[in-house]
């Protein structure tokens, strides 16, 4: 940090700037000026927590890709298949049930079955191929997406959170404060959404300490840097790649649940967070935990913020993130050159 | 792969025949059955199964000419096709009047390939910022966003709703939406484009291309500038797309999002793959397959009891066992039937030919 500093003067103090500014936008109550010209403070602060929330989903998806891209150099295209599929059974077990919980161990050992079983017989027969790996994968999205177009149609599932989840909660954020009376008025938000964002967080900590404190973390870790060696010193490595790619993909089916208690589901939701994953993990950097996070959080502040304030260019917005990383990093912001 | 052997009728040095000599006999029988197809097809031959082939085989070939040369298999291509065929219905006349411009034939089809060119040629410089795998990640992002895009933006691409009556120039006094004129225009299209990529890869230029696939950093050491025949690969890959993106429009008379979405960009992929992503021949053999089972879909599902909606699912399942068991696509398959037929008159002759 110190050393960033020195070497950056410049930089650090747009950086800190920014930062209070940032933090006076989502602290302060807001001057009527500011309210003139941007809108009320809620609706900044709802896209804001929109956006991190959305970033947390987007999180849980892109992990496990980048996670399984980094480890087995696997472009896994039906990566948003997977997150479908848990979708889908959630909703089924959550119907069936009746408990939103029990949904989220039956879809993880469903889903990173499937991801167990592609890797068994399909990805573990052509190593080193990435091309056409990445082809196979393409294919399987393919087919799973007409199968479940088959098996579910094509309306839309949602998912209802469960009771003691309902209903909003109230931040410690200004939303208001009454220019007569001086009463403050405290942000409320779906509290659903706030237990999400607690639980990717903590999600994120734990593989980040499963990665960098284990022993199993430690096997990945030296299998993403050289995979050949780790074989050579006698480690098993395709078990390891099976425990990897059933994690992967096991985590894009709980996203699927979550997905499916945010918004919906509906046939095409597949490729929707496909390219979500793909966008955060090009920007973040791939096969990197932490570069997924900061991703996600981008991408997903980005695209609520765009739909409130520009809603034809959202997408534009995203667009242009992804292009100035590319040109100006094209590793991704925390990606290593290999 | 050698240039050699991918080319038909490559002269060699020593060959002093004339070109339509060097050129073999099944290609002649072949074109001729093409040009005399109007004799015996109907009307919806000629316009859907073969004018369609002719179109995505032109897209596919653009994907053809930039992974199989160029080691870069890119997804835009269907987005590059789709932006040339947006520019002839916004620039030229359509039938949403408010936003489209109108302008002459003349105006609109160079405009078209130029922005066209221009898109690609940006794309493809992000592209290959990154190379191997990424490629197909960050193309495939490009397309999505550029759907996505297309379908927010009411302003120039006229939102969901995209174009409609949008329908080619009468050259000549011909209406060539007609079936025959129209079939004779793709026929002609797509000999060109066909004939643009095998001249290409002989080419200084087509050649350098496939050594830096081969081996970039040779070919840098060599003094090639990589990067820049990579995004002048993409750049001429534009044109192709280009010319099936304009027909696909003036087929369709129409161009919505729906067209470019991600799911059309994945069938060029398919397409290619299916018919061979090495040689320029696959992609049209790819998009034959894909065209017949597309439209006679129905009839063969139905022969075998399942709806007509489960048409993805073929084109799924028949796309996985050709890059699972035949990666060389169907003209792979069909090296290995000559190679099999060649290797068995070999053991009964003694190998005496």
């Amino acid at each position: 940090m110190d050393n960033f500093i020195k070497r950056y003067p410049l930089w650090s103090l747009i950086f800190i700037l920014l930062a209070i500014a940032f933090l006076y936008l989502v602290l302060a109550p807001w001057p009527p000026e500011l309210v003139a010209s941007w809108g009320r403070k809620q609706i900044f602060l709802n896209a804001l927590l929109g956006g991190i929330t959305l970033g947390a989903l987007y999180f849980l998806v892109a992990a496990g890709f980048t996670l399984i891209f980094g480890l087995m150099r696997v472009v896994n295209l039906a990566h948003g298949s997977l997150f479908l599929i848990g979708g889908y059974v959630g909703y089924e077990v959550a119907t069936a049930s009746g408990s939103w919980l029990l949904a989220f161990p039956v879809v993880f050992i469903v889903v990173g079955l499937i991801g167990l079983l592609m890797q068994f017989f399909i990805f573990s027969k052509m190593e080193g191929e990435e091309l056409r790996q990445t082809l196979v994968s393409i294919g399987l999205s393919i087919v799973f997406a007409d199968l479940m177009l088959w098996w579910w149609g094509g309306q839309s599932y949602s998912i209802l959170a469960p009771q003691f989840l309902q209903g909003p909660m109230e931040l410690p954020l200004v939303s208001n404060v009454n220019e007569a009376t001086g009463v403050v008025t405290w942000l409320r938000y779906p509290s659903v959404r706030v237990w999400i964002l607690v639980a990717a967080i903590v999600i994120g900590i734990a593989m980040w300490l499963v990665l960098n404190r284990t022993a199993l973390g430690m096997l990945i870790r030296a299998g993403v840097d050289d995979r050949e060696m780790l074989a050579a010193s006698g480690v098993r490595i395709h078990l390891v790649f099976l425990a990897v790619f059933g994690f992967g993909a096991g985590l894009a089916g709980i996203a699927g649940i979550v997905g499916a208690t945010f918004q919906s589901l509906s046939p095409g939701e597949d490729t929707r967070f496909l390219l979500a994953s793909l966008v955060v993990v090009i920007v973040g950097g791939m096969g990197s935990i932490v570069g997924a996070a900061l991703g996600a959080l981008i991408i997903g502040v980005a695209e609520q913020m765009g739909f409130v304030y520009a809603p034809t260019y959202s997408i534009v917005l995203t667009f242009l993130i992804m292009a100035a990383v590319l040109a100006f990093r094209p590793q991704g912001l925390l990606g290593t050159r290999r | 792969m050698s240039v050699a052997d991918q080319a038909p009728g490559f002269a060699s040095a020593a060959d002093q025949r004339m070109w339509s000599e060097r050129i073999p006999a099944p290609w002649w029988i072949f074109g001729f059955i093409l040009l005399l197809l109007p004799i015996v097809a109907n009307n919806f031959w000629l316009f859907q199964i073969m004018g369609w082939t002719f179109i995505l085989g032109m897209i596919g070939l653009s994907l053809m000419f930039l992974a199989g040369y160029g080691g870069m298999v890119s997804l835009l291509q269907m987005s590059i096709a789709g932006m040339a065929g947006y520019m002839v219905a916004i620039l030229g006349p359509s039938g949403a009047a408010n936003v489209s411009l109108g302008l002459t034939w003349w105006i609109v089809l160079p405009a078209a390939f130029l922005i066209a060119a221009i898109f690609a040629t940006i794309c493809g410089a992000l592209a290959v910022r990154t190379d191997g795998i990424y490629t197909i990640m960050i193309t495939l992002a490009v397309a999505a966003a550029f759907f996505y895009f297309t379908r927010q933006n009411y302003s120039i691409f006229n939102g969901y709703s995209g174009f409609n009556l949008v329908l080619p120039p009468k050259l000549f006094g011909v209406n060539w939406r007609d079936p025959v004129p129209f079939y004779y225009l793709t026929l002609a299209c797509a000999a060109l484009c066909y004939g643009a990529v095998v001249y290409l890869a002989r080419s200084p230029f087509g050649l350098a291309l496939q050594g830096v696939r081969d081996n970039p950093r040779r070919m840098a050491a060599l003094g090639f500038n990589v990067t820049a025949h990579r995004v002048a690969a993409y750049a001429l890959a534009s044109v192709f797309a280009s010319t099936g993106g304009i027909l696909l429009v003036w087929q369709n008379a129409q161009i919505a999002p729906g067209t470019i979405g991600i799911s059309s960009a994945i069938d060029v992929l398919v397409v290619a793959v299916v018919g061979g992503i090495r040689r320029p021949l696959g992609p049209f053999i790819g998009a034959f397959i894909y065209v017949l089972l597309q439209v006679f879909s129905t009839d063969i599902l139905g022969f075998f009891g399942f709806s007509a909606d489960r048409f993805k699912l073929i084109i799924g399942i028949g796309f996985l066992a050709v890059v699972l068991f035949s990666p060389d696509g169907v003209l792979g398959l069909w090296d290995r039937w000559r190679a099999g037929v060649a290797a068995r008159k070999a053991a009964t002759t003694g190998g005496a030919t």
